[in-house]
């Protein structure tokens, strides 16, 4: 009975969407009625599709196996927070976790909304309705979660055992909150189309979503990625599978326009540019939701792919994608440009940055399909693979990195480029110092590593520079200059952060990549291996029962080169429910490096271990948490917020610019 | 399940095998030529996983080809006879960094050429952009906001 209500309820929410979309757009201008009623639409849509969803956790909580999507992807035995995250490892249960993260995000606008111009509102509810609408309907008529199993069979056939990790509770809700919040800037341009209203205010509308949407898709990447590592169990942390390159592209989009919507709401210009990044971003994200899901694409990540769903997914984004850009098209003509610069401006080195952001899409786009495309075409079938993504890749952001520390150093309309490298004379020349530094301290490395940790110091001392030439540290009284420091807006602080974040990052790949170093060897309890400084001894193997499967697991004892001891345990895991085998690797963690451990397949009387000393890698995990750590300090501004005009002014003083 | 499946068929039963990474027995002696096949295996592909090279992965096949790769090397093949070889018997499919010629060129242009694009199309909007007159008439809607501003407060 309950299945049929959460069934009902995502039926209902669907109908309403529908609704909302066809009655916004034809009523249009509807005034302050229409956009009452759209808004409470939107939240009622929330609500219902809440109602689903948690219909289907209920269901695989308590292990209702009349409900098929719970047999295939549950257990009785399942500890409890891999049955709730179960619900969304699937193809099924994802797009009702999608979906409602897309009703969530309309009703936050209808809730945050009220300051927006009536006409905007209810076009930006309806473009939104009209998302959720689609969604709905593919989910409902392809892909119903909520169909029965009759005769219910009495214990379900368990969620695939890499995916019954703490991962997967986290990283896809973070990665669609990511996807789906790029919906909203995608509702706004269209409505910016259709009504030809496009301006400042437009844009500092539109920059907090923004804002809010990177820094889940920040999160939601990096958290997958360290997934990656520590559980697939060769120690990689980026595949440049096609799915990666799926979440990585909305990303590259989404940084690129976090950056041209700064220059749309100061300056006024880059109106057109920045309406198009933002259909682009969010098309993207559909890609890297569905692409894989429509069969086209086959990756790690790939769930069912059906031929009829294909089909449906290929058509739904040719009609939302293709609509948004003929609109585009017909539209953006109209759309006046405003605010003159040099080329030597902040605008200017933010055209750059999304020069090369873009680039570095379209580069990662044609590389990921390109495959396809020559195979569709009769040629020779090829593979595409890191080292062509590196190559690329790297050309691109080496040259961007390069200059980022400049931007926000340059002023608006017109700068003076030699001021600003005078004031990052010091960040340059320690960069060159340490790198040098670095370099001949730690000898045999791959060639390009002193050119990849100087772009790295260069960025993160660069971001330094910028605070300390914004406090005039050194120049006036040190007490002076924290107080400048802590009255400096959030959004400035927010900046500096964020690129020391992308310096930091990457450090750690450059490291990591350039002197990691391995050993592969089998070893017997009672043995040690050393590697990189480190001794390994294998304590003792045991073999011990967990909830849902056996463990072999291996006890090490790691002495540090500073003689530090610590004990590390590596499993290999037997799934009783599916016979399937997945390791637990064992990481110890000292200062910003790891050592990674992994127990391989018994070899005739011995082990397989495989050590991996990984150092500085953590770093690419903390930049990208720096990084999302400055998108909310960002969003704390008091003038990023939305309702922020229309608030009485606090006592808090704000400094001038 | 049939996902689960899927996956499994794709990962090239990744997870169920028995076999993993490289292991100590294919480890050569020479270290120097154990580091050559390391770097080739490396831009080798699994042919049965998705997106990993031999080097990462623990499928029965990309043992088969690890040690086909150390062999060639110990009969004294160059990186890329060695390469060459494994093509020849393979295909092209199974280089992960596709080779240069008429085929790819698109794809290895696409950087630079988009690059360029991207740096022509900033170009003629800035000249667009410049040459549009600056001392454009007002249009109706600021006409009327200057008017607004211009008309004395006491009409407020």
């Amino acid at each position: 009975m309950a299945i049929e209500l959460g069934h009902f309820a995502l039926i209902l929410a669907f109908a309403i969407a529908a609704i909302s979309a066809v009655g916004g757009f034809a009523l249009r201008p509807g005034g302050e009625r229409l956009a009452l009623v759209l808004s409470q639409a939107a939240v009622l849509q929330f609500v219902l599709v809440a109602v689903a969803f948690a219909v289907l956790i209920q269901a695989f909580v308590s292990s209702d196996f009349s409900l098929a999507l719970a047999v295939n992807n549950s257990h009785s035995l399942k500890p409890l927070l891999f049955k709730i995250s179960g619900v969304w490892g699937n193809h099924e249960g994802s797009m009702v976790l999608w979906i409602l993260i897309l009703v969530l995000f309309g009703a936050l606008v209808a809730a945050f909304g009220r300051g927006l111009p009536p006409d905007l509102l209810s076009l930006v509810l309806a473009t939104q309705s009209l998302l959720a609408a689609a969604f709905a309907g593919f989910t409902l008529f392809t892909s119903n979660p909520f169909a029965r199993m009759v005769p219910a069979p009495l214990q379900g056939k368990d969620l695939n055992p890499v995916l019954q990790d703490i991962g997967l509770a986290i990283h896809p809700p973070l990665l669609y909150a990511g996807y789906v919040g790029f919906s909203i800037c995608f509702s706004f341009a269209v409505a910016a189309l259709i009504s030809g209203r496009i301006d400042q205010a437009w844009a500092r509308w539109v920059r907090p979503w923004t804002m809010l949407s990177w820094t889940f898709l920040t999160l939601g990447i990096a958290m997958g990625s360290y997934w990656a590592y520590y559980e697939l169990g060769w120690g990689g942390w980026w595949f440049w599978d096609p799915v990666e390159n799926a979440s990585f592209m909305p990303w590259l989009a989404g940084t690129a326009l976090l950056h041209s919507a700064l220059v749309m709401e100061k300056r006024n210009a880059l109106k057109i540019w920045t309406i198009f990044l933002s259909i682009i971003t969010f098309s993207l994200s559909l890609l890297g939701t569905f692409l894989v899901r429509s069969g086209i694409l086959t990756s790690v990540h790939t769930f069912a792919a059906d031929p009829t769903r294909g089909l449906v997914i290929l058509t739904l984004l040719a009609v939302v994608i293709g609509g948004a850009f003929t609109l585009f098209a017909l539209r953006a003509s109209t759309l006046r440009q405003g605010g003159l610069f040099a080329p030597v401006s902040r605008e200017g080195a933010l055209i750059l940055n999304n020069l090369f952001l873009a680039t570095a899409v379209g580069a990662i786009l044609v590389g990921t399909l390109y495959p396809l495309v020559l195979d569709a075409l009769g040629g020779t079938t090829i593979s595409v693979g890191a080292p062509f993504f590196n190559l690329t890749f790297g050309a691109l952001m080496s040259p961007l990195l390069l200059i980022l520390p400049f931007g926000p150093l340059l002023a608006w309309k017109r700068a003076d480029i030699v001021n600003a490298a005078q004031r990052l004379l010091g960040a340059g020349a320690l960069a060159i110092f340490v790198t040098i530094l670095v370099a001949s301290l730690s000898g045999r490395s791959i060639s390009l590593a002193p050119l990849g940790l100087l772009l790295g110091f260069w960025v993160a001392f660069g971001a330094v520079a910028e605070l300390i030439d914004r406090g005039r540290i050194g120049r006036i009284p040190l007490r002076e200059s924290v107080r400048r420091l802590v009255g400096l807006p959030r959004s400035a602080w927010s900046t500096a952060i964020a690129h020391f974040g992308v310096g930091v990052t990457v450090l750690g790949i450059v490291a990591t990549s350039a002197w990691q170093s391995e050993l592969v060897t089998t070893l017997n309890p009672g043995e040690t291996a050393e590697l990189s400084g480190y001794k390994v001894g294998f304590d003792e193997f045991a073999e011990t029962p967990g909830p849902n499967y056996v463990a072999e697991q291996g006890h090490f004892t790691i002495t540090a080169p500073s003689g530090d001891t610590r004990p590390l345990v590596a499993e290999r895991r037997i799934y009783s429910a599916s016979g399937m085998t997945t390791t637990e690797a064992a990481i110890g963690t000292y200062g910003f490096s790891q050592l990674y451990l992994q127990l391989g397949e018994p070899l005739d009387d011995t082990h397989v271990v495989r050590i991996w000393h990984k150092p500085y890698i953590t770093l690419i995990w903390l930049g990208a948490l720096l990084m999302a750590g400055a998108g909310l300090l960002s969003l704390s501004d008091r003038r990023q917020r939305i309702g922020a005009p229309r608030r009485a002014a606090k006592a808090v003083p704000e400094p001038a610019e | 399940m049939s996902w689960v499946r899927t996956l499994l068929l794709l990962c090239g039963l990744l997870l169920s095998l028995p076999a993993m990474a490289v292991g100590p027995d294919e480890i050569l002696p020479d270290p120097a030529l154990e580091s050559r096949a390391r770097d080739i295996s490396a831009g080798l592909r699994c042919l049965v996983c998705q997106n990993q090279s031999i080097d990462d992965s623990d499928a029965e096949l990309a043992r088969d080809l690890r040690l086909l790769v150390r062999e060639r090397l110990v009969a004294g093949d160059s990186d890329d006879a060695v390469r060459q070889f494994v093509v020849d018997r393979y295909g092209e499919y199974v280089l992960l960094a596709p080779r240069f010629g008429a085929h790819t060129l698109l794809l290895w242009a696409a950087g630079p050429l988009l690059l360029m694009i991207g740096l022509l199309g900033v170009w003629l909007a800035a000249r667009a952009h410049r040459a549009a007159p600056q001392t454009a008439e007002l249009t109706d809607e600021e006409a009327a906001a200057l008017d607004q501003l211009r008309r004395p407060k006491v009409d407020q």
